[in-house]
């Protein structure tokens, strides 16, 4: 079942929470929202809901225009940061409310229940109540919830971000197999790039109210269409510098320069704008075409496995993220590795060369 | 490294010390030594013991005013607490009438006690009240300082106008406290607004409205300023609340020794009723 959002705008007093957009989401896989706190994709999935209306636009879904269709006539559930469920109620009976409102048999409802319930792992907490769940088995519920009627759309606002750490890994993992034999589009923002390229599917990256960019998830990350999209879609931060096309060199700093790439030979000379994700500036040389950068170390993160280390090359700050642990010394300069075959350009204006 | 000890923190302490033990602790003690002794006058004390309790405690006339004073709580609860949640669920949750809505809930809490008794004394006169007029224009034979249903309607009235609002108030901030997701989930399971009450708001409410019937409940139980300057417990007896049959006791007859353990009688069932309210109220929570 296809959603699509055709020139959909939401406006809320002056402001413009949405600007125009239009968006074929794909009907299998996770569609993912990708954007920071108030970007809009809450506002986006109101909008898909139908908890909200479009100040401009139509919504279509299945091939029907559901535009002014209330939330009640639609066949959609939904899941929160916030874990929510029915307080007093027992497990059983919020996984059971749905179809208790839809009005079906006493014996259906026990057969889906328990079957999602299984399948959730809340088989034995079908008779706690939601105070008596850890975060992890609360969200389990509403998921149940959720899953149980069986929706045309089901909508995630960020369901792991109120997570510990071991149960968001853990839950993350078992979603995709939740939705894998499911007749349903599902929608699921967030804040996190790891979570989104861990997703796969598709994502659309969202910043201020505009969609920059939709497509298959590695697509959008690999290919991004725009600097704006670059920085939502990496983690750590991807490095931002400017860099001047001086006939066929780049060139960072006096000492900083390499080649130009064949996509680049047309055009003409001038500032641009480079971008290049973390995990592609290493400390170490490891066989990819690369040019040296030297830098001051102002920040090193080694955890276990990998380093993260924060230098100065002239006023920009840089950072690397490799594997493995190197002994860095705070204060010292120490040379760095560009994969200059990853680098990614663009124009003043954001837009990508080569895109 | 070791800490210097010294008495230096006794010195800090003190002051609460003396304050709890002038406004609390010598009252009570006082009220314990009255009450199992007889004085006539003079400083002449005579030891009691549980005299003054047994007297009381099967005396016609303390069953008579506990049994008003349990009446007149229950009845004010029964109203407050629906009508305060009602009144809540109808203000608004955001814009610019939260403010005023709240100002206005709030007035009547603000009112000194005296002042809201002589307010609605002279409000419901029969003869200039406003209240008291209009209600003999329709019909009605009303008169508060004759008759005890009349007294009894004003006095549960004046009360309700008075402390509804401090039910409103706690569980407006409770109803608050709901995030925006909750009834966007109701919404989406089509669920009815009977069941967003029933198992969404009251349930969040649950903790506030312990706190409001609990304040409620030990407030009301304690009142004395308002139904002494409405009706001064009458007509007759018929609005002698606990509170007034003691001072009635004390002050007006002069009967320390027994005054003294109607007290601590009084003071015994408050924390007892309270107890069990509270154990009552808060008995899931304890289970889960």
């Amino acid at each position: 079942m296809t959603l699509e959002l055709r020139n959909v705008i939401k406006r809320v007093g002056a402001d413009t929470h949405i600007h125009e957009t239009r968006v074929r989401f794909a009907e299998t896989g996770f569609n993912i929202l990708l954007g920071t706190t108030l970007a809009g994709k809450t506002t986006l999935l109101e909008l898909m809901a139908g908890l909200t209306p479009p100040s401009a636009g139509e919504i279509w879904f299945d091939g029907k225009n559901v535009t002014g269709v209330p939330v009640q006539k639609r066949n959609v559930s939904m899941v929160y940061q916030q874990f929510i469920n029915y307080p007093n109620l027992t497990v059983y009976e919020n996984i059971a409310s749905p179809l208790r409102v839809a009005g079906l048999a006493r014996a259906g409802i026990d057969n889906r229940v328990r079957r999602i319930a299984e399948l959730l792992r809340l088989t034995p907490l079908l008779a706690r109540r939601p105070a008596e769940l850890s975060g992890g088995q609360q969200q389990r519920t509403a998921l149940a919830r959720a899953l149980v009627k069986d929706a045309d759309l089901v909508l995630l606002d960020e369901p792991l971000a109120n997570l510990d750490f071991k149960l968001r890994e853990e839950l993350r993992d078992e979603l995709p197999k939740l939705f894998a034999d499911r007749r349903c589009t599902v929608v699921f923002a967030t804040s996190d790039p790891v979570e989104a390229l861990l997703l796969g599917g598709h994502t659309a990256t969202i910043h201020a109210g505009r969609i920059t960019q939709f497509g298959p998830t590695p697509e959008v990350y690999r290919q991004p269409a725009d600097l704006l999209t670059a920085q939502i879609f990496s983690h750590p931060p991807i490095n931002i510098a400017p860099i001047v096309k001086a006939g066929d060199a780049m060139v960072v700093s006096d000492a900083v320069r390499w080649p130009a790439p064949a996509a680049l030979r047309r055009l003409s000379d001038g500032p641009y704008v480079l971008g290049i994700r973390p995990h592609h500036v290493s400390p170490l040389r490891n066989g990819h075409q690369a040019a040296q950068i030297e830098g001051r170390v102002q920040i090193a993160e080694l955890s276990g496995s990998e380093s993260v280390i924060h230098f100065a090359h002239g006023k920009l700050s840089w950072v690397s993220h490799s594997p493995g642990v190197h002994p860095i010394e705070v204060g010292g300069t120490t040379r760095f590795y560009v994969e200059t075959e990853r680098c990614l350009y663009f124009t003043a204006d954001g837009a990508r060369i080569g895109a | 490294m070791g800490k210097t000890e010294n008495q230096k923190a006794w010195f800090f302490v003190l002051p609460v010390f003396v304050l709890v033990a002038f406004n609390a602790l010598i009252p009570l003690m006082a009220v314990v030594n009255y009450s199992v002794q007889e004085t006539f006058g003079n400083n002449v004390f005579f030891f009691e013991g549980l005299k003054w309790f047994e007297e009381v405690l099967h005396s016609d006339r303390f069953h008579a005013s506990l049994l008003r004073q349990l009446a007149f709580t229950g009845t004010i609860l029964a109203i407050e607490v629906p009508l305060g949640v009602a009144i809540a669920l109808s203000m608004p949750r955001r814009g610019p009438w939260v403010s005023v809505c709240l100002v206005l809930m709030a007035l009547p809490l603000l009112i000194p006690w005296n002042v809201v008794g002589a307010m609605w004394n002279i409000f419901a006169l029969p003869d200039i009240g406003l209240l008291g007029r209009m209600l003999n224009g329709l019909g009605f034979n009303y008169n508060y300082t004759q008759q005890p249903f009349s007294a009894w309607a004003t006095l549960i009235a004046m009360d309700v106008w008075h402390w509804t609002s401090l039910v409103v108030l706690l569980a407006y901030a409770g109803l608050s406290a709901i995030p925006d997701a909750y009834y966007q989930a109701a919404k989406i399971d089509g669920a009815s607004s009977w069941a967003v009450l029933r198992h969404i708001q009251l349930p969040k409410m649950k903790r506030v409205l312990t706190i409001a019937i609990l304040l409620r409940f030990m407030d009301s139980f304690n009142i004395y300023t308002e139904p002494f300057v409405l009706t001064g417990g009458g007509p007759g007896n018929t609005t002698t609340l606990l509170s007034i049959d003691l001072v009635k006791m004390a002050l007006g007859q002069f009967d320390l020794g027994r005054a003294a353990a109607m007290s601590i009688v009084y003071f015994l069932i408050i924390l007892l009723l309270s107890w069990i309210f509270y154990a009552a109220m808060t008995r899931e929570e304890g289970r889960s």
